[in-house]
């Protein structure tokens, strides 16, 4: 449930790059006062593993596909909160550089939705609460299971509204919700299970492992968490707004537009309805991406040209858009061609 | 595994091609991750229907891959396995957004299949972006150059040592995971009972080799932090790179490249 | 000069779990000796080797290094004298690069600027690793790595250069190149090893642990003769003393 660049708006991307850069900032602050300087190379190795564990699969009987642990419960269970945090964001980095999940600008949604849900969510509230000292294996497996279900339902389900709130893919709220939802249920069960049968095999070779970190109490106290879960979900609702504000009505109202060019002149008082629009996206728009008002229509009502809607929002019309695009492709490619043939060369000494 | 193995050799094959030796791998990383930022940016600020005012956004990773002598084949290939997500979402797009924006000639294209392409073009530019300053600078050098940019130092640490681990990690699992294949049957034995303990010892060996690493630290008087060497240097050239992309994108992305080219070369004909 | 000396005087460990790991354990390693720690799996070695530099604490008994008696206080100054190179050289090389793995303990010491570039340089010009300086260590091979790990200790000039199975894993040129290395070294060199026939080349002494307890301590020639000894101890002798494969004639001991 990895987000992407391409379902992203800039708005709700920088917002959540917000969030998670302040998140990151606080559990670094956080994991340097805890003066545990063991922690350091545990964080790295343990991010190693995670890594290296999500490439082993184990079959899922029946079903003839294969699964793997995500990982996020068992990080948050060895190591505490803002460690585990701090470990699955670097995680996230590796892979969002070298593999591509998901890209740059939704790399900060992709640390919130699969990192903060787990260890500062569920764990807390959920696990630790219900697991009790020395467990027994009916309780572990319970809780562990139910932790896993939850926290990869709130993932999935940020993606959703992170998507929505982007404007970029047409998939309605729904529908998108039916599709996520039921499928990371499965998914829920698998993480559950595999955390469950890691958490044991470890309780029985080395207990003091999972002892220390479940006696590991925050510095914080729970008013402050509380306050920090707030702050953090007011921030995303309000990008989210925003940008929704920001990016979806005009959009839509730009294609309704659309529509209507091309058989008549836009009359008068939806010129205006347009022009009111553009004044308050301006004001409101986090980037200024749209651009109704090009130089020529300072002085006046004027329309950029009769029946075409403004050229920088709708896609490039007919041959001479598909044209522009070839040739541009061409003297890209061209461009890297030569550049590299010429640096081949210098490298070896001809010229 | 065949894909644990395949996984790791590309990640190698990408981490060394950061050794390289040219102008471009010289340069200050600063310089580097701010321009591919200021080119994230604005590929990802257009509006849902622009596909060919993305276009010409093409020419950073392509004078990139050439100036740094990259393998233009290989970089082609990762970016080709884009994000699937990004895809599937996307696909989603023609289905309920059915109006027809344009027509091309006699075909009746509608606003969804170019949101759908839009997106696809939009995540190709990103992830080639993202993939060219890896290979230009390499990871330690980008958390540094992080880190000079504001990234809190533990983090920094911690991207660092996962960086290095990875790598140890990888290859132990990958032998973990060839062993249980070489003992299983089809996908017997291959399932929840022998993953969990797999995982598990998996684990319990990386907790010691913390521990090991932590003592290794400690014998080389390691006091809880990292003392960093300073070796950067933002000179003209860095000044240049910059700002010469940066205005070069926002020109691009306040002007549609691709349509004045194509109006000019249909003018020529008409 | 006293500060090139280790002192271990009745030194017992006993784990967590009650089992004893050392058992008065006793002796007393001068300025420049070459000693080699032998004994079966299990006998104690690393447990010994991993008080000398002050990460596990006697349960009884004192350890002195040089001036400074090994306590908590004294941690540091300790740390500085004695170099450990572990056996698994990916636990020692945990930073980018070969340049930033040597340069961290100095850099720890407070060194900077052109000091720290020169103490780097001059330890990996030391081991053979100049060329070495700015590649990764999972780019490395075995011997190549063994030897970086040894520099990253070498570049906080320990007098006293302690190393747990340095031949463990390399292949035959590795081990040559290594050997060739330690014997130009004039520290104090401890090293545990089950590379007999590198002991032999390299100490003029053995001490041999068995179930926790020092079972010998003496000359390496005289303790190799024993074979009886050594077979107690799980011992065999060194490959170069055996008999010849060939013809089944007794060799003499091997010589340098």
């Amino acid at each position: 449930m990895h987000m992407a660049d391409a379902l992203l708006s800039p708005a709700v991307g920088g917002g959540m790059w917000a969030v998670s850069a302040g998140t990151i900032a606080y559990c670094s602050a956080k994991v340097r006062r805890e003066l545990d300087d063991r922690k350091v190379p545990l964080m790295g190795v343990l991010g190693a593993f995670l890594f290296a564990a999500q490439m082993i699969n184990f079959s899922i009987p029946g079903t003839g596909s294969s699964g793997h642990l995500g990982g996020g419960l068992l990080l948050a269970i060895l190591l505490g909160p803002s460690a585990a945090f701090l470990t699955i964001a670097s995680v996230l980095v590796v892979q969002a550089l070298f593999f591509a999940d998901g890209g740059l600008l939704a790399l900060g949604c992709n640390i919130f939705n699969m990192g903060f849900f787990p260890a500062f969510v569920v764990f807390p509230f959920f696990y630790r609460r219900w697991i009790g000292p020395d467990p027994s294996r009916a309780r572990l497996t319970a809780v562990t299971m139910i932790s896993a279900l939850i926290g990869l339902q709130l993932g999935p389900f940020a993606v959703v509204l992170e998507t929505l709130a982007s404007g970029i893919s047409s998939l309605p709220f729904t529908t998108f919700l039916l599709l996520m939802q039921p499928i990371h249920l499965a998914i829920g069960v698998v993480e559950g299970l595999v955390t469950v049968a890691v958490v044991s095999f470890v309780r029985e070779a080395r207990p003091e492992i999972l002892l220390s970190a479940l006696e590991a109490r925050p510095i914080g106290n729970r008013p402050v968490r509380r306050v920090l879960l707030a702050f953090l979900l007011v921030a995303v609702i309000t990008g989210g707004v925003v940008s929704a504000f920001a990016s979806k009505d005009p959009d839509g109202l730009e294609w309704a537009i659309a529509r209507v060019t091309g058989s008549a002149q836009l009359a008068g008082p939806q010129l205006g309805l347009h022009r009111t629009l553009a004044l308050l996206q301006e004001k409101t728009a986090i980037l200024p991406d749209y651009h109704f008002k090009k130089p020529a229509e300072k002085g006046g009502a004027t329309l950029p040209e009769k029946g075409r809607p403004d050229q920088n929002l709708l896609p490039a019309t007919g041959i001479a858009g598909v044209v522009g695009t070839l040739i541009t492709l061409l003297l890209v490619f061209l461009s890297g061609f030569f550049l590299k043939k010429r640096s081949v060369r210098k490298v070896y000494g001809l010229n | 595994m065949a894909s644990i193995d395949g996984a790791l050799l590309d990640f190698k094959r990408l981490d060394r091609l950061a050794t390289g030796d040219t102008a471009l791998h010289r340069l200050d990383p600063r310089a580097k991750v701010l321009a591919t930022l200021v080119f994230i940016v604005s590929v990802v600020s257009f509006g849902r229907y622009q596909l060919s005012a993305l276009i010409p956004f093409f020419v950073f990773p392509a004078v990139l891959v050439g100036l740094g002598n990259l393998p233009a084949g290989y970089l082609a290939r990762k970016v080709a396995l884009l994000c699937p997500f990004a895809l599937a979402v996307g696909m989603f797009n023609p289905v309920f957004d059915r109006t027809v924006l344009l027509h091309l000639g006699p075909v009746a294209v509608s606003g969804g299949v170019i949101s759908c392409a839009s997106i696809v073009v939009r995540a190709a530019l990103t992830v080639a972006a993202a993939l060219v300053l890896v290979a230009l600078t390499g990871f330690p050098a980008i958390c540094r150059a992080m880190e000079r940019l504001g990234m809190p130092n533990a983090f920094a640490v911690q991207l660092i040592f996962l960086y290095r681990y990875i790598f140890v990690l990888t290859e132990e699992g990958g032998s973990a995971s060839r062993a249980r294949e070489l003992r299983s049957c089809g996908n017997k034995g291959q399932g929840l009972r022998s993953y969990g303990p797999l995982l598990g010892t998996l684990l319990l060996r990386t907790w010691m080799r913390a521990e090991r690493v932590h003592m290794a630290m400690l014998a080389r008087g390691f006091t809880g932090s990292f003392q960093t060497r300073q070796e950067f240097r933002f000179g003209a050239a860095e000044l240049l790179y910059l700002s010469g992309w940066s205005t070069l994108f926002i020109a691009l992305r306040l002007h549609n490249a691709t349509q004045l080219l194509g109006s000019l070369v249909t003018g020529i004909f008409s | 000069m006293s500060h090139h000396i280790v002192a271990v005087k009745n030194l017992r460990h006993v784990y967590p779990d009650g089992t004893a790991a050392l058992r008065e354990v006793s002796f007393r390693i001068t300025h420049g000796e070459s000693v080699a720690i032998i004994g079966a799996n299990g006998a104690g070695k690393s447990t010994l080797l991993l008080h000398l530099n002050g990460f596990l604490s006697p349960s009884a008994g004192e350890i002195q290094i040089g001036d400074f008696p090994l306590n908590k206080g004294t941690l540091p100054q300790i740390r500085r004298t004695v170099g450990m190179v572990f056996q698994d050289p990916d636990d020692q090389l945990f930073m980018p690069t070969v340049y930033d793995d040597v340069a961290f303990g100095p850099l720890n010491l407070g060194l900077s600027g052109a000091d720290l570039d020169r103490c780097v340089t001059d330890a990996l010009e030391r081991v053979g690793a100049g060329h070495l300086a700015g590649k990764a260590p999972y780019n490395l091979s075995g011997g190549e790595k063994k030897r970086v790990a040894i520099a990253t200790v070498l570049s906080m000039s320990p007098d006293i250069l302690v190393m747990d199975e340095p031949t463990n894993g390399l292949d035959p040129y590795g081990r040559r190149q290594l050997i060739g290395l330690l014997k130009d070294f004039h520290h104090t060199r401890i090293f545990t090893s089950h590379d007999l026939d590198m002991v032999l080349e390299l100490c003029d002494r053995v001490i041999v642990l068995k179930d926790g307890e020092v079972r010998a301590d003496g000359p390496t020639r005289e303790i190799f003769q024993d074979e009886a000894l050594l077979a107690e101890c799980r011992l065999e002798q060194p490959l170069s003393m055996q008999g010849c494969p060939v013809c089944g004639r007794q060799g003499n001991s091997a010589g340098d």
